[in-house]
């Protein structure tokens, strides 16, 4: 029966999951354009204003659905969570004012600079304001993985009559797991946005567009995509070991281990069976997982035998897994295959091309898919060792939840809808256009409507 | 060392319910014009370059103003974690579909200049739907707050009248922004939007003003006790004041060279500092009216403490880069471009 606690659950992950969608791409994108600017800055070449007005368009409207997105998290603790501020609020509350206070302000007001003002500051404020965007982005990104970090691995705090009170920020901000999840997920973004614009640069140039603008874009996505994959299978793997030192229920999750063994194998797919406590069809490797976790062929790794009644779900934290791990090596073959494709030809194949449209949202994925694993892995707790997620919850009833789950999902679905869409018009349009949306501002030009001037000049082209 | 903790346990919540104030304060304001030119989009065929003009008044701004929302009810969060949980639990309804509202228009925002030609209308459409269900949303709890979340069909009439009323300020906000921001025909058809909004929200407010000191007895006895009552009355007074000078200027607008074109703004946000002044003059230290005061909900003075340190260094920098935005931005809305 859907209680308050599995609808609040799931209104939670709906919430956060189209959430992060967008951050993860904006934290990253931010500092592409950055890098495009400067580049213009630099050079004086045209192209890469060009390539700057396309991608900056795409942020404004990535990062409109990451505000609006965001401002629904700030009302769930107190809707759908009391229990959860009311035990670790002392920790949590200042680790988030401070994400509002340095972040969010930071960049709300210069993302107006950079996306209005090039006309009406100079040049160089107009590429420090990208620049304070950017800065923005990822300063909210520390805050809120120091939290979550806290919630997986807490540290300096002490508990009084069931409440947490501060001993050391310093403790609470750098916790055992903090540094491994921060950049894990910096790179994760940096790889959501190099796919992502990637992708859509092949769109275009597939779609005919002949400009370089595209070409530029296209370049720069597999280059930061070739670097990153590898650094991001290194950094998951100690972000794995570090997991495997504080929350050893989790990887026995996610190695999908029932009993604690010597020489665990590596299992490369299996239906785990949470009622019969056991696996079916199997295909292992023997002894990976020992060596990959302990670094000895036999070394013991605790299997979900070892956690009774405080270990987490085992099929979905398994898959996910899963589906994070073989995301990464795809990205891994497509990122360098492409970059290699790209140093013998100087233009890519069709195939290739069309490879990377279909990966434009291949980071969503594997980011998503490595949340799920880290918070289903946190289960049965919400902050471990110090709150479960049953007692957090709130004591409305079941129907008032139904009906904002309901709303939300009707309107992430619309939304993400029109935004894949939009994103589409977008690239079709610049296909067209000679530059987008970039005619000098006139006195009394019709200026914040984008479709009309294109229909314009499109007239006035047909006339000639 | 004790008296020194307890005294930081006195003072704490104070400066936090009145960051808090500040913070609600220039949401008010801020948002509150971004939501009334939302409000007042007009919506046929012909006016589609007055849609564009009214957005691109707001383009640069919207965003860090809906901040102030983040803050004010981060700040709740933070230093009143008990009473964020009960006020959000009694508003649990009317809090989502405020934040469908605030999800609608903000994308629409976007989507409009970016979407297909043929849905542009749509997004216009759901900008003024998503600003108007945020704007009653927002007046709806507010009535349930001043009643102290009682249940009951005279606190539903209250809550209906403040919707209604809200929406009205928020459309006098949004107008007199208009009359400051744009020029010609957009500017006349902002003063008479303004003169209208300004008669609705006085309505309004008169009847909030009659109803809580009725409804609420502690209310009616910390308004109306001799010899506060001579100080205090000049809070109606002045907002009465207000309404009235701004109706009669309104009706002398736009004036040659346009002087006088910012005042209307400042008269509202007068009217708005009179209001909440009001309000908080009627509940303080009570943070939910009649069941908590600040200092029961007041998290940890260890926590606060950490807060208020970066709060005292990063607001002020808030407030400067705010300025600085509204520096460059200055001047008649149809010089905004998109680059």
């Amino acid at each position: 029966m859907l209680d308050t606690l599995i609808l609040s659950r799931i209104q939670f992950a709906a919430n956060i999951s189209f959430h992060i969608l967008f951050p993860t791409i904006t934290i990253a994108l931010a500092w592409i354009i950055v890098f495009f600017k400067l580049r213009y800055d630099q050079t004086n070449n045209p192209v890469w204003m060009r390539a700057y007005r396309f991608w900056v368009k795409v942020f404004a409207l990535t990062f409109a659905l990451g505000v609006v997105s965001g401002i629904t998290m700030s009302f769930q603790f107190g809707t759908n969570w009391p229990g959860y501020m009311a035990r670790v609020g002392n920790i949590a509350g200042p680790l988030l004012g401070y994400e509002v206070l340095t972040a969010f302000f930071l960049e709300a007001t210069f993302l107006g600079i950079m996306l209005f003002g090039i006309k009406r500051v100079p040049s160089k404020v107009h590429t420090f304001s990208a620049f304070v965007v950017a800065v923005g982005t990822t300063l909210s990104a520390f805050w809120i993985i120091a939290l979550n970090s806290w919630m997986q691995t807490p540290s300096g705090f002490e508990m009084r009559d069931g409440v947490a009170f501060p001993e050391s920020w310093l403790a609470i901000i750098f916790n055992a797991s903090f540094p491994y999840r921060l950049i894990h997920m910096l790179l994760a973004s940096g790889l959501t946005a190099a796919f992502f614009v990637a992708g859509i640069s092949a769109y275009r140039i597939l779609k005919g567009d002949t400009k370089r603008a595209p070409r530029l874009a296209l370049k720069t996505g597999l280059v930061l995509a070739a670097v990153f994959i590898p650094i991001q299978i290194f950094v998951g793997d100690l972000h794995g070991l570090n997991t495997f030192k504080y929350q050893p229920q989790k990887v026995a999750a996610m190695e999908g281990l029932w009993e604690t063994e010597k020489g665990a194998p590596l299992l490369l797919f299996a239906i785990p069976d949470g009622e019969k406590k056991t696996n079916h069809f199997e295909i292992a490797i023997p002894k990976m997982a020992s060596l990959i976790l302990t670094h000895d062929l036999n070394g013991e790794v605790k299997g979900i035998e070892a956690f009774p009644d405080d270990h987490p779900p085992v099929a979905p934290v398994f898959f996910a897994f899963r589906i994070m791990i073989g995301m990464g090596l795809l990205m891994l073959t497509v990122a360098w295959g492409g970059c290699y494709l790209l140093w013998r030809r100087k233009e890519l194949p069709r195939w290739a091309l069309k490879t990377l449209v279909a990966m434009t949202f291949a980071g969503w994925v594997a980011t998503l898919a490595g949340w799920y694993v880290t918070e289903i892995g946190r289960q049965p707790w919400l902050v471990t060792g110090v709150l479960k997620t049953a007692d957090a919850v709130t004591k409305i009833p079941p129907s008032h939840v139904g009906f904002s789950l309901t709303l939300y999902l009707t309107v992430y679905v619309i939304l993400l809808f029109a935004y894949i869409h939009t994103l589409k018009v977008m690239a079709l349009k610049s296909v067209k256009v000679e530059e987008f949306e970039t005619e000098e501002p006139r006195a009394g030009g019709n200026l914040t409507n984008l479709p009309k001037s294109t229909q314009e000049s499109s007239k006035g082209d047909s006339h000639e | 060392m004790n008296e020194a903790a307890s005294s930081a346990a006195y003072w704490l919540p104070i400066v936090f319910i009145g960051l808090m104030g500040l913070a609600v304060l220039v949401y008010a304001i801020l948002d509150g014009y971004d939501l009334g030119v939302g409000i007042l989009l007009p919506l046929s065929e012909e006016d589609e370059a007055e849609r564009d003009t009214m957005i691109a008044s707001i383009g640069p701004f919207w965003d860090a103003n809906e901040t102030w929302l983040v803050l004010a009810i981060g700040l709740l969060l933070i230093a009143f974690p008990i009473a964020h949980n009960l006020v959000l639990m009694h508003l649990y309804i009317p809090a989502a579909i405020m934040l469908v509202g605030l999800i609608l228009r903000g994308v629409a925002f976007d989507f409009r200049a970016k979407a297909a030609v043929g849905h542009k209308l749509a997004w216009d459409r759901t900008f003024k739907g998503g600003s108007l269900t945020t704007s009653l949303a927002q007046g709806y709890m507010l009535g349930q707050y001043v009643m102290g979340f009682t249940p009951g069909w005279q606190a539903q009439l209250f809550s209906a009248v403040s919707a209604l009323g809200v929406t009205a300020a928020y459309s006098y906000m949004g107008s007199a922004w208009l009359v400051l921001k744009t020029e010609s025909q957009l500017q006349e058809r902002a003063v008479r939007w303004a003169r209208r909004a300004g008669r609705a929200t006085l309505l309004g407010v008169l009847a909030v003003s009659a109803i809580n000191p009725l409804v609420n007895p502690t209310v009616f006895d910390r308004w109306f006790s001799y010899p506060l009552v001579m100080f205090v009355l000049l809070i109606p007074t002045l907002c009465f004041l207000a309404f009235i000078f701004n109706d009669i200027l309104l009706a002398r607008l736009p004036k040659t060279g346009d002087r006088h074109c910012a005042v209307p703004f400042a008269m509202v946000v007068t009217i708005f500092l009179m209001c909440f002044t009001g309000l908080a003059f009627s509940f303080f230290p009570d943070i939910v009216p009649g069941q908590l005061n600040i200092w029961q909900a007041a998290s940890a003075t260890a926590s606060l403490k950490f807060i208020l340190v970066g709060a005292l260094i990063v607001v002020p920098i808030i407030l400067i880069y705010t300025a600085f935005s509204y520096r460059v931005f200055r001047g008649k809305a149809t010089e905004l471009h998109y680059h």
